[in-house]
């Protein structure tokens, strides 16, 4: 029987905010153990939360990015449960009334592009991390991540496959890196995945009984995933048994996945709202607002660059990956009055390979985009020749100066007056007369062995085209 | 008169003109605790050294002649559940008999700021769970008016202190009653700020949505002066309301005339003690010899306020009370054999059994299934408490009622039976639930134990509160028996 695969996915994004969602802690990732804290998120007697406004504006955002609606009216709730790394006993989270809900994405399919729904998004609290001390069999907590805030992005069972799991993941990922939500750092533990999913015989559209794998932290580990729970419940079903309700553990190194809790011994998190602090009530003005500092999304952006820049769907794909790598083309394209292909080929190639070279990300460009500009004209006017040019930008990438200067600095000024390469390309004719020769007997590869060595002796600053018509012109006469 | 008999303004006032030192009064004051409390039981810590040391330094502010608040220098106490930095905060039990905070509460930095002098920590029911005090997990409080009987809870410890001149203000938390009914029961002035009036920060919490800090002092003046310095904005608690603070004691003009008061008919009804109510009844002819319109009213929902109030009370208290897991501070039970035994032997141990019982009612009433028919309807009938009010407060300024339908019961009376205890807060519950400011005044004595008035207001109208309170006691003089100890 040929069967169908059903997957939800819920993404926990840690938000890149300055301070923790209820006190003024730092967010920062690392620290020594338990200095990132304070009698508000060590959940201490008698302390109280205070929401931090700048959660709800970077949730708000993710939401608009998502199409989704926002609520003008949220609370936060209470969702209650002993373990040690939640110093309060509940978390603070959103249960029934969630910031954002209803919206979708577009993702790329073999079969074109598809519509992935969105139930929800909720803002919530992260919680501390247990370190098991191997020697001794002691556990150690560490609260510096407790209370740095998160949001949750809770799919509809949409996707059908890990590849379209992964284009999802991999579009939100882009998403709110793009508006700055979230710095998506997967190996810090800032973006994690909950597969839900199901499968059920092709063409039949009841849900099959789902299982859910918690905090897959790599795209690697939830195609993995999918693709063995995807296995094991077919074969399962297949060898006549049935597949429970239950949540299971992903060991990403061994590649098998184990049950972790039942149904049955699911808690019961007894949700109430959060009395300590007021419901989230929400101006439409504050929405709008927000909207319009919203940076352009990465999809709208990359139809853009196709439409108005002429560059190919692959150029505007790897360019607007980045935000800074895309406002670095943009900038430089509207100074340059050449093709904005151009300038897509020097970012594609010279710009990402030094970058790769040196480890930076493209906010770390140490010059402006109009030193680009610059630096493609005057090979545009002859001033410098092609290979100068590489030499120039990687010039810039160590000192930041502008282009001209480094040009007089580096000495490669192109030489393009006639009179003086004549002389120079007479005495090369003269030490080389079986190339000549050669020429005149109709072997044209004498021709480039010329150029390269008037190339040679002016040490790469001829201008090759007007060498090219100048020894054309002698050896004819 | 005797010092420790003194209000606030009394005391201060001498303070200030340099008649006597804040370091003698501490010093007399810390001596007093010494001399009665081994047979009051107020205090669960004395803050010797501190109070002492603070005292000095107020003393040597004036004498450099700065202009300090009209609370500088005079000794104060605090329920054991407000946190005070480097000072054990134990809320009463053996949960957190080793907790020390490191930050203060906001009502306390504030306190402390104006040159109040901490003399202690006063004893209470077990994280203010109670009506008599008898739920601490440490000692027994006495009533100074008898010692055979109770002073009231949760905050018996600041009441008994108050009236036993061990104190000349404390601080009480009230959630259903807890500051009034034991000020009632003690014969001094205790008031319930509206809901959002005063910071929670640094209280412990028991139920976030009711629980509010509120002066316990001898007279009315010394509560609007208190009251003066606790109230207002704390950008750290969310609840609290950023509302201008009027000057309290510019309210107490000593004169209603025309004052709108209404008589709650459901408040006189079965339970009272006959004696309580006739006490209050003629109360109520001296507001009209004031010049007040006394009218009777119906607030119908009352006889649902007291079980609404043990579904949300105890849901909110089974989750703020989780985090005491014995994993980072507190008590933790020995010789456990995993998590789980950790947590369920921490916690078996460590609370007594008041907090249990409230715990496992909380939990149950917030479980999943129960939830609706639970917690979901006590919000409903909450709305419809606060409404009853709302609508009465269309055509009166305040209302007046009993504060508590029984004079301070014996010892040990109730402690076997929880509803019997429970119904001791049947008239301030309401006011919790509704989220209004009330305050109850001594309004005369049965066999010799004091009675309590209730008078409640509209939401941030304490200044009216307190300007009926304080006609009432300048015009009755109920306000002067202290008791002998």
């Amino acid at each position: 029987m040929k069967y169908e695969t059903v997957i939800g996915l819920e993404i926990h994004a840690e938000l890149c905010t300055e301070t923790k969602i209820f006190c003024g802690c730092t967010t920062a990732f690392g620290g020594d153990e338990n200095t990132h804290c304070c009698p508000i998120c060590l959940g201490l007697p008698g302390v109280l939360p205070v929401l931090n406004g700048k959660v709800v504006e970077y949730a708000v955002k993710a939401g608009i990015s998502t199409n989704c609606s926002i609520a003008e009216f949220s609370k936060l709730d209470r969702k209650n449960y002993f373990y040690p790394d939640l110093p309060k006993a509940y978390q603070v989270s959103q249960y029934d009334l969630p910031i954002c809900s209803r919206g979708y994405i577009e993702i790329d399919t073999q079969d074109g592009p598809k519509k992935i729904g969105i139930t929800r998004i909720h803002i919530e609290e992260d919680a501390g991390k247990l370190l098991h001390d191997t020697d001794d069999g002691s556990t150690l907590i560490d609260y510096n991540r407790c209370g740095v805030p998160l949001i949750e992005i809770v799919s509809e069972p949409d996707m059908r496959s890990a590849e379209e799991a992964r284009a999802y993941a991999e579009k939100i990922k882009s998403i709110l890196e793009y508006i700055g939500v979230s710095d998506c750092k997967m190996q810090e533990g800032s973006l994690r995945f909950d597969v839900n999913l199901s499968v059920r015989p092709a063409g039949t559209t009841t849900l099959g009984t789902r299982t859910e794998m918690k905090n897959l932290n790599s795209f690697k580990a939830l195609v993995n995933a999918i693709e063995n729970e995807k296995a094991r419940q077919i074969e399962l079903i297949e060898s006549g048994g049935e597949v429970v309700q239950e949540t299971r553990k992903w060991d990403d190194i061994r590649g098998i996945n184990t049950s972790l809790r039942s149904k049955e011994e699911a808690h019961d998190y007894r949700y109430f709202p959060e009395p300590d602090l007021v419901p989230v009530v929400l101006e439409r003005d504050y929405v709008e607002g927000l909207k319009s500092e919203l940076p352009e999304l990465p999809y709208v952006k990359l139809e853009r660059y196709i439409r108005e820049y002429g560059l190919p769907e692959y150029d505007a794909g790897v360019i607007t990956a980045s935000l800074p790598m895309a406002l670095f083309f943009e900038e430089c394209a509207g100074i340059y009055s050449g093709e904005p292909k151009t300038v897509s080929n020097w970012v594609m190639g010279e710009l990402l390979r030094i970058l790769n070279e040196k480890g930076m990300e493209p906010a770390q460009i140490p010059f402006p985009a109009k030193h680009l500009a610059a630096l493609l004209e005057l090979v545009d006017k002859g001033t410098i020749s092609g290979s100068a040019a590489k030499k120039v930008f990687t010039e810039m990438f160590e000192t930041g100066e502008e282009p001209e200067v480094l040009v007089k600095s580096l000495g490669l000024l192109q030489i393009n007056d006639e009179n003086e390469l004549k002389a120079v390309i007479q005495a090369i004719l003269y030490a080389n007369p079986q190339s000549v020769e050669d020429y005149k007997a109709g072997k044209e590869k004498a021709l480039g062995f010329l150029v390269g060595q008037t190339m040679k002796e002016t040490r790469g600053k001829a201008n090759p085209q007007v060498v090219n018509k100048l020894l054309k012109e002698l050896l004819g006469k | 008169m005797k010092l420790h008999h003194m209000t606030v303004s009394q005391v201060a006032d001498r303070i200030r003109k340099r008649e006597i030192s804040s370091e003698e009064v501490t010093r007399y004051i810390i001596d007093r605790i010494k001399e009665v409390d081994d047979r009051v039981g107020a205090y669960i810590t004395v803050t010797e050294e501190q109070a002492l040391a603070k005292a000095r330094e107020v003393d040597r502010l004036i004498g450099e002649g700065e202009a300090l608040a009209d609370i500088a220098g005079v000794p104060m106490a605090l329920k054991d559940n407000m946190c005070t930095e480097d000072i054990k905060t134990t809320c009463a039990s053996n949960i957190l008999n080793n907790f020390v905070p490191p930050y203060s509460a906001t009502v306390y930095s504030r306190l402390d700021r104006a040159g109040g002098v901490l003399v202690g920590k006063t004893n209470m029911d077990e994280f203010a769970m109670g009506s008599s005090t008898e739920n601490s997990g440490f000692k027994k409080t006495y009533n100074p008016w008898d010692l055979q009987r109770v002073p009231g809870g949760s905050s018996g410890g600041s009441a008994a202190a108050v009236a036993s001149g061990t104190a000349f203000f404390a601080l009480g938390s009230d959630t259903g009653g807890s500051i009034r009914q034991p000020a009632a029961l003690c014969g001094v002035v205790g008031m319930k700020p509206t809901y959002g009036r005063v910071s929670r920060y640094g209280l412990v919490a028991f139920a976030s949505s009711l629980d509010q800090i509120g002066p316990i002092t001898r007279d009315v003046t010394d509560c609007a002066i208190v009251l003066n310095h606790i109230s207002g904005y704390d950008e750290f608690d969310s609840t609290s309301v950023d509302l201008d603070v009027p000057d309290f004691t510019r309210s107490l003009k000593g004169e209603i005339k025309g004052l709108r008061v209404a008589i709650p008919a459901e408040y006189f009804a079965e339970g009272i003690d006959p004696h309580v109510k006739n006490t209050v009844m003629a109360a109520i002819k001296d507001f009209e010899k004031l010049g007040a319109v006394c009218e009777e009213v119906s607030l119908p929902h009352t006889e649902y306020a007291l079980a609404a109030y043990y579904i949300i009370a105890s849901a909110e208290a089974s989750s703020n009370l989780a985090r005491y897991d014995g994993i980072r501070y507190g008590y933790r039970a020995e010789g456990f054999k995993d998590l789980k035994d950790l947590f369920v032997a921490t916690r078996s141990r460590g609370f007594g059994d008041e907090v249990k019982r409230r715990i496992m009612l909380g939990t149950y009433a917030l479980s999943s299934g129960y939830y609706d028919a639970y917690y979901k309807k006590a919000q409903k009938v909450r709305t419809l408490v606060k409404q009853d009010f709302d609508r009465v407060f269309d055509g009166y300024d305040v209302v007046v009622c009993p504060t508590s339908p029984t004079v301070a019961f014996k010892a040990g009376e109730k402690t076997h039976d929880p509803l019997q205890m429970y119904l001791s807060d049947v008239y301030t519950i309401p006011v919790n639930i509704a989220g209004l400011p009330g305050i109850s005044v001594p309004c005369g004595f049965v066999d010799g134990l004091p009675v309590g008035l209730q008078i409640i207001g509209k939401p941030f109208d304490e200044g009216t509160v307190l300007a009926a309170a304080y006609a009432y006691e300048q015009n009755t003089g109920h306000n002067g028996a202290r008791p002998q100890i």
